[in-house]
């Protein structure tokens, strides 16, 4: 077996005639590939873009707004993931409504969320349900078992997404040219490996399902340009450890059971049909927009801010007018600079050293 | 999008589990791998297990990472 | 100017820094305030006297290892230690909130005292307030240190050089993933201990020994070992690179952090001291501080070079290398 550096020397040979983009479409990929200085080990003519699969910023400063409004309620105790203090909403952050006073609570689990409620009689707890498919089980669990206790004083403000919807959206776009894809891989754990076969059998594009270490990203990334230089379109389960063809049943019909599909906006594609999840009809008292009759979510996207084309892979942050100067992790201007995940955070921190992709 | 790391099943009570993280211990929500036993990996997400995986010793990836590269076109 | 002051000016990080700069160092203009050490050497006839202040908030008031009256102690003695300085006193001002328990407060007084001993300083002066419930977290302690410079030694964040070599005396993030799981908070139990420890015995005698081959030494407390070689990259205008494989991380610490989602590098420590040393006596200082307990582990992780100076970065095993930057001063924990 050669060692990692006769590893990148080959690989960098073999594909240093090749002229492509690919995309991936997870925040956690986007994070450990910029962490292991990826992007500039690739030979030149591979480029690296990132997709909308980081749920913090394709959540758009609307909902944040709502959720700032509702902390100034003095018997309101929001709970959050730690991923949205910082994101900005029309007015202020979280953290920042935190720091004028607002109940503002940090857990690593939804499920803590329901110990909160249940330790906090004659207190409203919001838990802030943001994620994707493989969030979305466990705020499931977290609302049964709200139910099962008989805990009252518990309701989730939902921004969960659903994957496929935005991405077949941003696959029909023609400004968008992509040759192959990284499919995100503790989604597919939940949704299954064979839910991403659409991609090679509708869209003709090379589809590879990594798992989160240096050196699976790097086998994914060889197999996918195997595939391009082949010609060939295939989807390519290399997590087959965690990733079964069908993904997690009980996971599935908990979500089906729990969550019911909504039109939601995302950041960058606008309004994309069924690409959210809101409570069901049997769990809508747990809703936090019913409980607090919360309107619709409006969304100010800061002047020149390039998020949205950022997030679909069609700029990149140092075209935007924005980034590194007014906007940087410290005072973040849209979301794609706070989230860690986020394509400007880790262009930002990672990007400095040789030529930034 | 989701953090979630491999733990060992050290022992069950009902839907929950003590899984073991390299010696830090949490308890973790079951419900989702149905069929786990004490012994088993999952991976965890957000505090609960979403799939039950092979110990890390026996993940084989590295031993790819030889033959991938002879694949030729 | 308006605003509010937020928790993460108080983490150690990017926040932190431009907070004091803007509030503090454009008031106190001082050049060893400038120079922006562990201590102040202030000129005396005869010895150079070193001098230093830290308070102390930390909640839960105790945990795995200790608590924090020892760390009241071994704070200030460390930062002594960090410029050379013979710990010569100490003194502890302690303001308590009403409804503290008594014999809380006897454990920590102890555990002062107990500390002292060990690292053979004296606690010589003292001042105790009592507050209204809700005007302190418990209690806060500050304590104030004074030493004498050892001759031959030139010490400061300002006199890393390229060539120079980057050592750590031990596991990184041992106290701050310790603290994180003593709140509570989380769920998560582990038999893992903070790495609180006086180290005036442990490095002073090296100190002694190379002279200026050792130009930097600091314990990277709040906003751990990233902050910390941040805060001399920019002081040094060098460039400091590290090799990930080389950073000793306990197993622990991994598996929390992996979990929540946190990096190590982040993580204070309250008993390591990042060294940066000339390269002829790096391997050998390396030696002689394995020989001790408090540095068995000790490594040689990094080197400091002048390609990019002010900036940190990371190489990892396969090649690639990013930047490890200032920190942003709050640790969350995240699902992504």
């Amino acid at each position: 077996m050669r060692n990692d550096s006769e590893f990148i020397a080959e690989f960098q040979t073999k594909f240093s005639r090749m002229n492509c983009s690919l995309m991936e479409v997870c925040g956690t990929h986007t994070n450990v590939i910029r962490k292991a200085g990826i992007p500039q080990l690739l030979p030149k003519g591979i480029r690296l873009l990132s997709g909308p699969g980081c749920p913090v910023c394709v959540t758009g400063s609307g909902y944040i707004e709502q959720s700032v409004q509702l902390s100034k309620n003095q018997e309101v105790i929001i709970v959050t993931f730690g991923d949205l203090l910082k994101v900005p909403g029309n007015t202020c952050t979280l953290n920042e409504a935190r720091a004028a006073g607002g109940r503002i609570k940090v857990v690593y689990s939804p499920l803590d969320a329901v110990e909160i409620a249940e330790n906090s009689p004659g207190q409203e707890v919001v838990f802030l349900g943001v994620g994707f498919e493989t969030t979305a089980p466990v705020i499931a669990l977290a609302v049964k078992e709200a139910l099962r206790k008989g805990i009252r004083n518990f309701s989730v403000h939902p921004a969960l997404k659903v994957l496929n919807p935005a991405m077949k959206a941003l696959l029909k776009d023609p400004e968008l040219s992509i040759n192959g894809l990284i499919a995100p891989g503790h989604l597919s754990v939940i949704t299954g490996a064979k839910s991403f076969a659409f991609l090679p059998e509708d869209f003709g594009l090379p589809t590879v399902i990594t798992g989160f270490r240096v050196e699976e990203i790097w086998l994914g990334l060889t197999a996918l340009l195997n595939q391009i230089k082949k010609g060939c379109a295939t989807l390519e389960n290399m997590y087959p450890q965690a990733v079964s063809p069908e993904g997690n049943q009980p996971a599935q019909r908990l979500i089906r059971e729990v969550f019911t599909p909504e039109d939601t906006e995302w950041r960058g594609l606008g309004m994309v049909p069924g690409s959210g999840l809101g409570l069901s009809e049997s769990y809508r008292n747990f809703d936090a927009r019913v409980r607090f009759q919360l309107g619709p979510a409006t969304s100010n996207e800061p002047p020149g801010c390039l998020c949205g084309p950022i997030l679909l892979g069609k700029s990149v942050p140092n075209q935007c007018p924005h980034f590194g100067r007014s906007c940087t992790p410290e005072h973040p201007v849209g979301p794609c600079m706070v989230s860690s995940e986020g394509t400007c955070a880790a262009d930002f921190y990672y990007g400095k050293i040789g030529v930034n992709k | 999008m989701c953090l979630a790391i491999p733990g060992e099943v050290m022992r069950i009570e009902g839907t929950k589990g003590e899984v073991n993280f390299l010696g830090a211990c949490r308890l973790v929500n079951l419900s989702l791998v149905p069929e786990v036993k004490a012994g088993d990996y999952v991976l965890v997400h957000a505090g609960c297990a979403i799939q039950i995986v092979p110990p890390l010793e026996a993940q084989e990836t590295l031993k790819l990472f030889g033959e991938i590269l002879q694949e030729e076109i | 100017m308006p605003g509010r002051i937020k928790l993460s000016e108080g983490g150690g990080g990017e926040a932190t820094a431009r907070l004091i700069e803007e509030v503090f160092r454009s008031r106190f203009r001082h050049p060893e305030i400038l120079r922006g050490n562990d201590a102040a050497i202030l000129n005396n006839p005869g010895r150079k006297l070193a001098v230093t202040t830290d308070s102390f908030v930390i909640t839960p008031w105790r945990f795995p290892g200790g608590d924090i009256g020892k760390l009241a102690v071994c704070g200030t003695v460390n930062d002594l230690t960090m410029m050379g300085a013979i710990p010569l006193g100490l003194t502890v001002s302690l303001i308590i909130e009403e409804g503290f328990e008594r014999d809380y407060l006897e454990i920590i007084a102890q555990s002062m005292v107990e500390t002292a001993m060990e690292a053979e300083v004296p606690v010589v002066a003292g001042d105790t307030k009592v507050v209204n419930k809700g005007a302190a977290d418990g209690i806060f302690i500050n304590s104030t240190g004074v030493g004498t410079v050892i001759e031959g030694t030139q010490l400061g964040g300002e006199y890393a050089k390229p060539g120079d070599r980057v050592i750590v005396t031990g596991s990184i993030g041992d106290h701050g993933t310790t603290v994180l799981l003593a709140r509570g908070e989380l769920g998560i139990s582990s038999e893992l201990i903070s790495d609180l420890a006086p180290l005036n015995n442990f490095l002073l005698p090296l100190v002694r020994k190379y002279g200026e081959r050792i130009r930097v030494l600091r314990d990277p407390t709040r906003g751990g070992l990233g902050t910390t070689l941040n805060e001399i990259a920019r002081q040094s205008k060098v460039s400091i690179r590290l090799f990930e494989e080389r950073i000793p991380i306990k197993p622990e610490v991994r598996g929390i952090t992996d979990l929540l989602g946190l990096d190590p590098l982040y993580l204070a420590n309250e008993g390591k001291a990042v060294i940066i040393a000339a390269s002829s006596c790096a391997g050998e200082l390396v030696d002689q501080l394995r020989v001790n307990d408090l540095g068995k582990e000790t490594a040689l992780i990094g080197e400091v070079t002048k390609e990019n100076p002010g900036l940190v970065s990371l190489r990892n095993q396969m090649g690639g290398e990013r930047i490890i930057p200032l920190g942003s001063g709050e640790l969350l924990p995240r699902i992504c």
